[in-house]
């Protein structure tokens, strides 16, 4: 489903991204892991095609198709989705005028009619109530004044909203409370089927109590250093990272 | 012929047609005297540093108007705000249209300057506020006040409210190769009155259209005015605004200024705070593109003590368009525990676009709060492919960022028609889709 392929990419003269493989085949999660700076951010960027990283080698495939030169809201379209380590606050639209426009958008780029004002009502409800967002939530200036809990759990309401086919959630988890962790993760393995894939990003082996995964990878200075099964999470717990970086 | 020299030596022509027993017979002669002197202000005027009349000077505008330019309401239906009732008064190349006009006398007067200066029962407060608040110094008032004839004249007394908004639109029909425009109105609002009152200049042609145009607000104790000035008129049109507001105690005083068409507009937004606990609030929406240019001249005085004033302008400059925004608020020795602030923020989307911003402080009083802010930028990149991220194609999603960025000026926009309004303008001229109804 997503496929990646030797890739390396820089911002300005700086090599983040130093040869990345990946395959994420439908219906499994990946986790990845890796010191602060090692570059989880910066490909979870490039993956959704961020235009200020220069990808200078190698590929970022979905479904069999190259999306070099493929607009980031054109990857959306074809469901890509990153939920962001650092939301962005938009002042003056509110999240369900956001959805609405993001949604449409989207039905417009697949030669859809825009969706009817009733089933739109109906389904952002029923993706608020997935998600126990209050309604009152959601006519509040995108991520303006959100507190860093109720910002990750937004993202993950969008996600549910877009439905897409690969989600990659940059540190979700960092900001939610304990409750709050549950309910998100909660969200995000409803959603979850056999069609779809997740990559989680995270530093915490917390989650993935929730958001079970296939498989763990280790990212270190632009490079997956190891892989292994859910079991590599605990030992990296326990760990630490020092013992890889050799 | 400069245009100054026609103004002057057409205002001997302009009194005969008058009554020169009218109370104000001497208010015009000396306006006309003080205008001769200075005439059109330039350049090296500071206060018109930015902005030029030179080019509006070269044409040769008629002053006297020919009359009996009907226009079918029909044809200008969409510049009202139709969606509601409301009072009108209405001017076709500066003269009364009574067809499209709706005024009233029940319980407030809604109805014409030339009334009000010619009939005994208004003597009275004519004399007492006619020319009371506007300047007597500078040029392009005393050239409107020598001129006065025509224009709004609303009275509210004491407690009462008007049933509905009042619109004051000024329409220019082409008729005459160019020409100029002086409306002068007054509005008074006794203790405790309240209304609304929506200002539209619209020039129905590409004929040149200058107007300079005067409105004296009096806003006595409680009283509350929101006053709504709409400038989207064609680019042909040139409009110079001078507004100047007295308020009493606990008057709450509202100005929206939305600029979004016109070849040069030129606002002097003058508030003068004569009690305690007075609220002036300024608000401003610009969006400009082509070669317009707007000068948003904005002055609070703060003459005595714990008053606010409150202004937030809000600019998005397009192509080869200029902008100008000097806010100028002074605190008087007297003024303590005033609370003045000041925000103006721009977007340059085009490289050939400018601003000049610049807050101008004058505070004698040391126990104040003075904020004041400018900022010019471009759109933020993070919030870009945020909104991209979302399947929000980059031209929606700049166009959505610089909706957000301007709407949220519109909050304090009382009438929900008119907020409407306003929102799908400002969609349209940033050519934005919403994907959502307003
Ligand atoms: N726009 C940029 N300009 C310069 N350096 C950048 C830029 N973006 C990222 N970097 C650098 O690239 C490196 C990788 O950053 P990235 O955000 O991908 O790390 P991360 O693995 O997500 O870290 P964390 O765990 O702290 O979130 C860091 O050293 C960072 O400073
Ligand atoms: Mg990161």
């Amino acid at each position: 489903m997503l496929k990646i392929n030797n890739l390396h990419a820089r911002v300005e003269d700086k090599e983040i991204l130093k040869g990345i493989n990946l395959e994420v085949k439908p219906g499994e999660v990946h986790a990845i892991m890796g010191p602060n700076g090692s570059g989880k951010s910066t490909l979870a960027s490039v993956i959704a095609g961020k235009e200020n990283f220069e990808v200078t080698e190698g590929s970022v495939e979905l479904e069999g198709e190259d999306l070099e030169d493929v607009a980031p809201e054109e990857r959306a379209h074809k469901g890509v989705f990153l939920s962001f380590q650092y939301p962005v606050e938009i002042p003056g639209v509110s999240v369900t005028n956001f959805m609405k426009t993001a949604i449409n958008e989207s039905r417009k780029a697949r030669g859809l009619e825009e969706m009817p004002a009733k089933e739109m009502l109906k389904l952002i409800r029923e993706k608020s109530e997935l998600l126990e967002i209050d309604r009152k939530f959601l006519s509040r200036s995108l991520n303006e004044g959100f507190s860093g809990g109720e910002k990750k759990r937004n993202e993950i309401f969008q996600m549910a909203m877009l439905e897409p086919k690969v989600a990659i959630l940059d540190e979700t988890d960092s900001g939610l409370d304990i409750d709050a962790l549950r309910i998100v993760a909660n969200g995000v393995n409803k959603l979850k089927s056999k069609d779809n894939a997740v990559v989680v990003i995270t530093h915490y082996q917390r989650l993935l109590d929730y958001i079970v995964p296939d498989y763990v990878h280790v990212l270190h200075n632009g490079k997956i250093i190891k892989s292994g099964t859910k079991e590599l999470a605990l030992e990296l717990e326990e760990k630490g990272y020092d013992w890889l970086k050799n | 012929m400069e245009l100054k020299d026609k103004l002057v030596s057409s205002f001997m022509a302009f009194e005969n047609t008058v009554d020169l027993d009218s109370p104000i017979h001497e208010i015009r002669s000396e306006a006309i005297k003080n205008f001769e002197n200075k005439g059109f202000p330039t350049k090296k005027d500071e206060a018109w540093k930015y902005t030029s009349l030179n080019s509006l000077r070269k044409i040769d505008f008629s002053i006297f108007p020919k009359a009996d330019n009907a226009i079918e309401y029909k044809d200008v239906k969409k510049y009202f705000l139709h969606e509601i009732d409301t009072y009108k008064i209405v001017f076709i190349d500066g003269i009364y249209s009574s067809f499209l006009s709706e005024t009233t006398h029940d319980g407030v007067d809604v109805c014409l300057m030339s009334s009000a200066l010619t009939k005994p029962m208004y003597k009275q407060i004519i004399e007492l506020y006619f020319n009371k608040v506007a300047s007597k110094d500078e040029s392009l008032t005393s050239l409107n006040t020598a001129f006065s004839r025509e224009g709004a004249y609303i009275y509210i007394p004491k407690g009462k409210m008007p049933k509905k908004p009042i619109e004051i639109i000024n329409f220019a029909t082409g008729n005459e190769a160019s020409l100029m425009i002086q409306p002068r109105n007054l509005v008074i609002a006794e203790e405790n009155a309240e209304l609304q009152i929506i200002e539209r200049h619209q020039s129905l042609t590409s004929n040149a259209v200058l107007t300079n145009s005067v409105t004296e607000i009096f806003a006595a104790k409680d009283a509350i005015v929101d006053y709504y000035k709409v400038q989207n008129d064609n680019a042909d049109a040139s409009l110079i605004d001078n507004t100047y507001i007295d308020q009493k105690g606990n008057s709450a005083v509202k100005v929206h200024t939305f600029s979004f068409g016109g070849k040069l507009i030129r606002n002097n937004l003058n508030f003068f705070q004569n009690g305690e606990h007075i609220d002036s609030t300024m608000k401003g929406v610009t969006i400009l593109g082509e070669k317009q240019h707007v000068d948003h001249h904005t002055l609070v005085h703060h003459i005595e003590p714990n008053c606010e004033s409150h202004q937030d302008y809000k600019g998005i400059y397009g192509e080869k368009s200029t902008g100008v925004f000097n806010g100028k608020i002074i605190v008087e020795k007297l003024a303590q525990k005033t609370n003045a602030f000041q925000q103006n923020n721009n977007i340059l989307i085009s490289d050939k676009a400018s601003i000049n911003t610049k807050p101008q402080l004058e505070i004698f009083a040391d126990d104040v709060k003075c904020s004041h802010g400018c900022t010019i930028g471009q759109l933020d990149e993070d919030a870009l492919f945020y909104l991209q991220s979302r399947g929000i194609p980059k031209k929606e999603a700049r166009a959505l960022l610089m909706y957000a960025f301007a709407n949220n000026v519109l909050e304090s926009v009382r009438i929900p028609e008119l907020k409407t309004r306003i929102n799908k303008l400002i969609a349209k001229k940033l050519g934005v889709n919403l994907g959502f109804d307003l």
